[in-house]
């Protein structure tokens, strides 16, 4: 049975489903393909953390667009995406990591992003239960929190009251001009796009998506323990190491009161099971900033994989070797957040339209410098 | 705090206190964990009154040479061979060379309007509450569900002084007819002696309840009798529909699971080497087939043989009550029609029906309205969405039971495969 | 005759016979154990450890399962919080 499309795009994570949505508000006939449910993969297992990103300028540039355009959809998302202007903060240690408060500080302010510099004493007053001892850190005010799968099936809605159609199945083949599913179907389609995450490459040879391993744990709920997302200074090394497992601190207040605690990476690991060793160290690293974290009832952990590009940035846009195949994967843990943009940048270069940011950084015909063995 | 033990025993209920005994008699070094306060399970469960339960299992058992770790909670197992266990502020590190698997059944709740009124418990959560110490008498007290459970949690209800209105049983008059002309001598004397105490108790067949009601808790309580609706006020409502096997620890362990069951072999082993399951986690067979399983793997466990044929040829024998048992307390498709859209499925994050009913699957349900998410982990909502809705609840991660956080960091892992992958991971706090 | 034990229940001293679970202590004390996320009163379901519902405050230790914990003199317990919006 063949069907046709002016877009097919497979996997229905909260990229493919705002992608979904996007391409259906401009008009055309859109299929997503996914081959369990909307939002999952990725997207069920990670932290929904909104949040602007300064390690480079084009990570800044998409990460901030995004966030304006989470802002303008927010009055109207359901209670169930349970979206919090939480606000982040990211935590100093010591006076080096001070000075990288500083830094980020007037790095934001330059480009019109609203921080605050907290020394010691206000860092307590806004969270009390951060151990003492820390120098102080960077409340980034706009960022916020939501619940990742029910925002993707938000955005799925969306497109599906736009004439968009959700198609139940596994890609087998994707391909200019079609999708093939494991049960033989022919979807045909003008655009087809690959937003498949952690298994992009699987559907397309060639791209540099390496499956990046995560690990999470949640708690019982405890209002008001922690009121913002709390990060470390340190979470961007452990973001842009490529070889070795690493963890940072990095913890979520939901607005069920329960808190998220992570974070880890670590690659060459596809299992899907509880790495314990792993666990330890994330936690270790999570009771030195929380001393009172450790006696929380924790309810359950379980483990998700990034999509990891060989320079931390996603690709968007055409995929070189194959004309009328794009690609919207590699988001690597900021997919959450910038699903909006990326949705907007595919549908600007699908329609050949300007976009309001530059799309080279994130064009998938980039040259990656060889940065991993 | 760190124990090694031969054989280390989960659950001590019969078939754990059964194995622990026999693991013993082996010369083994035993322990044997509960998270109860003290040993008994559910069904020797003994309370201010009788401590022993009435058995002499538990009198043997306190005169032998096996360790009791109570109030223990195991919650993980980091590597083969080692368990973790919660006891109070204290984090144990469990290690074995056999386990034996006894973690018993637990009531499966229905949901239905008013169920999650106070004093609307489970009927062993009744009994266990009034063995506790709860005051009964001359409470009016409403039994309602399916099992035999209903019968035993009504007599000895009834011997604390409570006011027994009746006794709701879902199943029909032919198939416990049916279910009572196979059972053996020795079963038929409990039923006839249960029957006995329960003397002027109106015992209902074809009759489930409809709905609960009151103000703040549990005051009148409406059932389906035969085509006829029927109300009565009472002060507690004692409602479960027979039982379920907690196979959670077994299923973080691998042990293959079949049809919601531990599978194993004739020796109670499971598909995971040095891993022995004993009693309803194997299927839902009551006290004495507990006791032969737990014999059996005891015996295994404790590596000797020689008494095991007998007990096999005895258990095989006991196969058929399991299966008559199920068939007798099937669950009617009537009651999947109890709940109404607005009555909550889910209790720990109060997710009504209706909301359950846009999800196709159990991993929808969880991902989109929360179901499952809480502390209990599907423990509840579980069996009734798979009852219900078709739903099969999904993987199980750890902690099997909620654990603090300083537990689950504080185990120092002496295994070699955690100091040689420790050497692969750095911290974010170096460069 | 057991002996009798006293503990604090929301503040009030409760007489519960040596050997009685908390959740005995808080049904006699005529408190249910928590409000659930919606605003419920909930109370014991299971009485064995796996339903979650008798929750309560114990010494300062929230989400403890009060069908499991025996009650020790001068054990100070909390309900109407462990999950409460």
């Amino acid at each position: 049975m063949k069907r046709t499309f002016d877009v097919a795009i497979a996997g229905g994570g909260i990229v493919g489903a705002a992608c979904a949505a996007e391409c259906a508000r401009a008009g055309m006939s859109v299929a997503l393909v996914e081959r369990e449910l909307v939002g999952g993969g990725a997207t069920a297992a990670g932290m929904g953390h909104i949040v602007v990103m300064d390690d480079s300028e084009a990570q800044f540039a998409l990460t901030h667009f995004s966030q304006r355009l989470w802002q303008e959809i927010s009055a109207e998302l359901p209670p169930t995406v349970e979206s919090e202007p939480t606000g982040t903060i990211w935590v100093a240690a010591d006076d080096d990591e001070m000075a990288e408060v500083q830094r980020k500080h007037e790095y934001y302010a330059a480009r019109g992003v609203r921080t605050e510099i907290l020394d010691q004493h206000s860092m307590r007053e806004a969270e009390p239960n951060l151990r003492l001892g820390l120098a102080g850190g960077l409340l980034v005010l706009e960022d916020a929190v939501v619940y990742p799968p029910c925002a993707a099936l938000y955005f799925w809605k969306r497109a599906r009251d736009a004439g968009a159609t959700l198609i139940s199945g596994t890609v087998a083949k994707l391909e200019a001009g079609s999708l093939q599913l494991a049960d033989g179907t022919a979807v045909a389609a003008g655009v087809t796009v690959n937003a498949a995450g952690a298994w992009a490459a699987e559907l397309t040879t060639g791209v540099k998506i390496r499956k990046r391993k995560g690990h999470l744990l949640i708690t019982d709920r405890y209002p008001d323990f922690v009121r913002h997302q709390l990060v470390e200074l340190g979470y961007l090394k452990s973001a842009h190491s490529v070889s070795s497992d690493s963890v940072a601190f990095n913890v979520q207040p939901r607005r069920t009161g329960q808190l998220l605690i992570g974070s880890s990476r670590q690659y060459d690991n596809e299992s899907k099971s509880v790495d314990h060793y792993i666990l330890q160290r994330m936690l270790e690293r999570a009771c030195s900033f929380l001393p009172g974290i450790g006696t929380l009832s924790c309810i359950r952990s379980w483990t998700g994989f990034r999509a990891a590009t060989p320079d931390t940035l996603p690709l968007i846009g055409p995929w070189p070797e194959s004309p009328g195949l794009f690609l919207a994967t590699g988001h690597e843990g900021l997919g959450i957040t910038t699903s909006l943009a990326t949705a907007r940048l595919l549908v600007d270069q699908i329609a050949g339209r300007p976009s309001e940011i530059a799309i080279q950084p994130y064009l998938p015909s980039r040259s990656f410098m060889e940065s991993h063995a | 705090m760190k124990r090694s033990f031969d054989v280390l025993v989960i659950g001590a209920g019969p078939a754990g206190v059964a194995a622990a005994l026999r693991a013993a008699e082996c010369q083994r070094s035993v322990g044997l964990v509960d998270d109860n306060p003290s040993a008994g399970g559910q069904i020797w469960r003994g309370g201010v009154a009788h401590p022993n339960g009435g058995t002499p299992w538990l009198e043997l058992l306190r005169r032998s040479s096996v360790t009791p770790l109570y109030g223990t909670r195991v919650f993980d197992q980091p590597a083969p061979g080692l368990l973790l266990a919660e006891a109070g502020e204290t984090l144990l590190e469990l290690r074995y060379q056999k386990l034996v698997l006894a973690t018993g059944a637990r009531e499966m709740f229905l949901p239905f309007p008013g169920w999650t009124l106070p004093n609307v418990m489970g009927a062993g959560g009744l009994q266990a509450l009034v063995k506790s110490g709860l005051p009964i008498a001359g409470k009016r007290v409403v039994v309602a569900g399916s099992g035999p459970l209903l019968l035993a949690v009504a007599a000895t209800l009834r011997g604390y002084g409570a006011e027994i209105v009746c006794v709701c049983e879902q199943a029909s008059w032919r198939n416990l007819a049916t279910f009572a002309a196979r059972l053996g001598w020795r079963k038929l004397g409990q039923a006839v002696r249960l029957k006995r105490e329960l003397a002027g108790v109106p015992l209902y067949t074809d009759c489930w309840p409809l709905s609960a009601a009151g103000n703040n808790k549990v005051e009148r309580v409406v059932v389906s009798h035969r085509g006829l609706h029927r109300e009565w006020a009472c002060d507690y409502l004692a409602c479960g529909f027979h039982l379920v096997p907690n196979t959670e620890l077994a299923a973080l362990l691998g042990c293959q699971l079949e049809d919601g069951f531990v599978k194993t072999d004739p020796c109670q082993q499971t598909s995971v080497a040095d891993v022995f399951c004993a009693g309803e986690p194997t299927g839902i067979g009551g006290v004495e087939l507990a006791l032969l399983q737990g014999q059996i793997a005891g015996l295994c466990a404790g590596g000797d043989q020689s008494g095991v044929v007998e007990l096999v040829a005895q258990q095989k024998a006991m196969r058929p009550f399991v299966t008559r048992l199920a068939k007798a307390f099937a669950l009617r498709p009537e009651l999947k029609a109890l709940a109404k859209p607005e009555t909550l499925v889910c209790r720990c994050e109060d997710v009504a029906l209706a909301c359950l009913r846009e999800c196709t699957s159990w991993r929808e349900g969880k991902l989109y309205t929360r179901c499952g998410m809480g502390p209990c982990q599907g423990r509840v909502c579980g069996p009734a969405t798979q009852f219900i809705l078709g739903w099969h609840a999904e993987s199980v991660r750890p902690p099997v039971f909620p654990a603090r956080v300083e537990s689950l960091l504080a185990a120092a892992l002496n295994s070699e495969m955690n100091a040689a992958t420790n050497a692969n991971t750095n911290s974010g706090e170096r460069s | 005759m057991p002996e009798e034990i006293s503990i604090l229940v929301n503040g009030r001293t409760i007489m519960v016979p040596a050997g009685a679970t908390v959740a005995v202590a808080v049904t006699m004390a005529g408190d249910v154990c928590r409000t659930s996320v919606s605003g419920e009163a909930r109370g014991v379901l299971c009485g064995m450890g796996i339903c979650f519902e008798c929750r309560v405050m114990i010494n300062g230790h929230d989400h403890c399962r009060s069908c499991q914990v025996l009650c020790a003199p001068g054990m100070e317990v909390v309900t109407g919080k462990s999950g409460a919006p």
